[in-house]
């Protein structure tokens, strides 16, 4: 048993205004540069809607992710080893930026300079890529609030696996927003596909990088991810990622788009896995995936993990935040959270809690009242359209698991409504979803109270270690690779040494 | 001027070449990439990219062939003079031809979608694209010109020879005053795209990633914890 730490993420996505202020924050913090104009390190999709880039997730068209072959092994999606360097003259599987959209700007000088006249002055868009007039025909939340869903989601590929059964009728309609960022996966197949090695895991909390001095531009990564989080710079020709904002990380601060959700929705904390468990986890048969990916996360109070880890000189302070981890408590001991695509089967660490007020608004639409939970659980269980759809999201498919989900949600909302009505207590409804008054009172502390020092549970980087972490950045990727590169344990590269210049000019 | 473009030059180049690599690689791996460009375009590029770099690499394949492979053993390995004339103006011919399509492609289509692609054009990438163009228009006057229209010339007495001379540091460059005008160009400007290399994108061809074959798939870095650090 090998205990790694991981910096995870859960949103709830019942909670999710859909305002974007994460993906503004982000942008103004990492991406408000040349050449990543069109890159969200943080954007929020409606779904269903087939989302930024478009249909990210037809991996027959993208080929992201892993899968098993015929013989049970893992393999990219894209394909081998040697597939990858012989589409290294032109990737055929990379989108271009039309998939994205077309970055605009306005002519803001108009407005300013147009003489006096009768007309008012218009600001036209411009293109933000070549400076010239463009008309806006996509962009990257461009089916906010289903706009468009008529002819849009039914392109999604989740609505397309639903078949016949999920039309997407106006009357029957439903949404909720989906804020995605890097999943920073324990399995990441954007690192498994660079050539260069220049994508790394950190050892310490997980967090995915690319190393820009590294990087070569193949773009073989922007294939690899399933969830079209990694992009191109084109001024750069690098590739970059979310960096879970690891500064902040590192200063014991929460990334820029939890510090800043209005909603209130995201849980940041530490999660610890068994590394020897993790190759195992990706092997299983789809439905089995969701279970084995939580078979990897250690538990924290277990005293043999605790031993362990203080064999593995994992610092106390790292333990005891494990503890309190809200990441834990959702995904683990009230098992409400559910990891984003589990088929892609790169183990990712950005899990959601699935969203019950698509359920509650159909309820009420048959005729149910959305505050019994019989009527609740009736309209899970038989409107299939909101539940199947959910399950292509976050389960591979298996309409229980979110059932289950929903329906704990369902009975703690009715459970605290008992309580604060000072009811009886619905001891039959508890064992049905198989929670005890007390975790369900634990658990709506958790999704309708916690504070920010509950909901970001954060233990910083010692401040001795900041020069270190920095080396990080430019160390060799192989020889630092302790236990896993051929290198084994390294050190990493002194600070000093010569100073980098840019041969290119910068625009 | 001879002694100048086949002695003094080819060396000043080498000597480019190699400091620049040494300078480039300490100061600049932030800028060490193919600066792809496929974002901005991607149907061009996947027809003109893959033509232009298996011609390139067919075309480095035959100088070396051609250059550093002696007259002396390809016919004591019993090839004939006629078979290997064969071989090198056919197996030319064809790889010049799919480098030769692939980098017109590649011009074409950084005009037709400049409004794009002069994001990524660098005034570098436009004296690259010259200098390959007029090499190659050359190196396809030396192979159909001289071998295939015209009576044929044997660089392998007389180029190839001094070239393999510079290398060893006797260069015998007088050989060179009697081959014909192209040939002598062709190598002139072959030169010069030593000396702007360790300064162009070309410094990708140094990162081949033939590694990716063997490494781990999963990449972790840096030391784990705080404490292992210290004691360590």
């Amino acid at each position: 048993m090998r205990i790694f730490a991981q910096m995870a993420m859960v949103m709830n996505l019942d909670k999710c205004i859909g305002c974007h202020t994460c993906s503004v924050t982000c942008k103004q913090t990492w991406t408000n540069r040349d050449g990543v104009e069109y890159a969200w390190f943080n954007n929020v999709e409606t779904k269903p809607g087939i989302g930024y880039p478009k249909a990210w997730e037809d991996q027959e068209r993208w080929k992201g992710g892993w899968a098993l072959d015929s013989s049970g092994k893992l393999r990219l999606v894209s394909g081998g080893r040697i597939r990858r360097l012989t589409g290294i003259f032109a990737n055929p599987d990379l989108p271009s930026i039309d998939d994205y959209y077309e970055p605009v700007t306005y002519d803001f000088d108009t407005l300013l300079t147009q003489p006096v006249g009768k007309g008012m002055p218009v600001a036209r868009p411009l293109s933000a890529l070549t400076g010239k007039p463009t008309s806006i025909t996509w962009g990257p939340n461009w089916e906010d609030d289903l706009a468009g869903a008529g002819t849009t989601a039914t392109q999604d590929p989740n609505m397309k696996r639903l078949a016949a059964k999920a039309k997407m009728e106006f009357e029957k309609s439903f949404m909720f927003y989906l804020p995605r960022i890097c999943e920073h996966c324990l399995n990441p197949a954007c690192m498994s596909a660079c050539p260069s090695g220049a994508i790394y895991k950190r050892e310490r909390d997980g967090i995915v990088l690319v190393d820009q001095d590294k990087c070569r531009g193949w773009r073989m990564c922007v294939t690899g991810c399933p969830y079209k989080k990694i992009y191109i710079n084109h001024a750069t020709g690098l590739a970059e990622k979310c960096t879970f904002c690891y500064p902040r990380i590192e200063a014991g601060l929460p990334t820029v788009c939890g510090e800043t959700c209005v909603g209130r929705l995201r849980y940041i904390g530490l999660i610890l896995y068994d590394l020897d468990a993790v190759e195992a986890a990706t092997l299983v048969a789809d439905h089995e995936l969701l279970e084995a990916q939580r078979q990897v996360f250690l538990d924290p109070f277990s005293p043999e993990v605790i031993k362990a880890a203080q064999a593995q000189s994992i610092p106390p302070e790292w333990i005891e935040a494990a503890q309190r981890s809200p990441v834990w408590a959702l995904a683990m001991k009230h098992k409400v959270a559910l990891p984003l695509h589990p088929e892609y089967r790169t183990l990712p660490m950005v899990w959601y809690i699935p969203p019950l007020s698509p359920v509650l608004d159909v309820t009420a639409e048959v005729g149910g009242d959305p505050v019994l939970p019989d009527d609740i659980f009736h309209a899970v269980t038989s409107l299939r359209i909101p539940l199947d759809y959910l399950a292509e999201l976050l389960t591979a498919g298996d309409t229980d698991q979110v059932a289950g989900v929903l329906m704990k949600l369902a009975a703690m909302r009715a459970h605290m409504r008992t309580r604060t009505l000072n009811a009886e207590t619905d001891h039959d409804m508890l064992a049905r979803v198989g929670a005890s008054a007390e975790e369900l009172e634990d658990l709506y502390r958790l999704l309708g109270i916690a504070k920010m020092a509950d909901r970001y549970v954060i233990p910083p980087a010692h401040t001795e270690d900041a020069a270190m972490l920095n080396a990080w950045t430019s160390g060799c990727s192989l020889s630092d690779a302790s236990g896993v590169g051929p290198g084994g344990v390294g050190y990493p590269r002194a600070a000093s040494g010569p100073v980098p210049v840019e041969l290119r000019r910068r625009k | 001027m001879d002694f100048f473009a086949f002695v003094i030059w080819p060396y000043v180049a080498l000597a480019i070449f190699v400091v620049g690599h040494v300078w480039r690689w300490r100061h600049d791996q932030f800028g060490w990439t193919s600066r792809t460009s496929q974002l901005l375009e991607r149907k061009w590029l996947g027809l003109a990219s893959p033509l232009f770099h298996v011609g390139a690499l067919l075309v480095i394949l035959g100088h070396i062939a051609g250059l550093l492979v002696p007259a002396e053993l390809t016919e004591a390995l019993g090839v004939s003079e006629h078979l290997y004339h064969s071989i090198a103006v056919g197996g030319g011919v064809l790889a010049g031809v799919l480098m030769g399509v692939g980098l017109v492609l590649l011009i074409i289509r950084r005009v037709v979608f400049r409004d794009r692609l002069r994001l990524v054009t660098t005034r570098g990438d436009i004296v690259l694209y010259v200098l390959l163009s007029v090499i190659v228009f050359f190196g396809f006057v030396e192979t159909v010109g001289h071998n295939v229209v015209g009576p044929g010339y044997d660089y392998r007495k007389t180029v190839a020879i001094w070239f393999r001379s510079i290398f060893i540091i006797h260069p015998e460059w007088t050989l060179m005053a009697s081959a014909p005008f192209a040939y002598r160009v062709h190598a002139t400007l072959g030169f010069a795209l030593f000396a702007i290399w360790p300064f162009s994108r070309l410094v990708h061809v140094w990162s081949v990633p033939i590694g990716y074959l063997a490494r781990p798939y999963i990449v972790y870095r840096g030391t784990r914890l705080a404490t292992k650090e210290r004691g360590s």
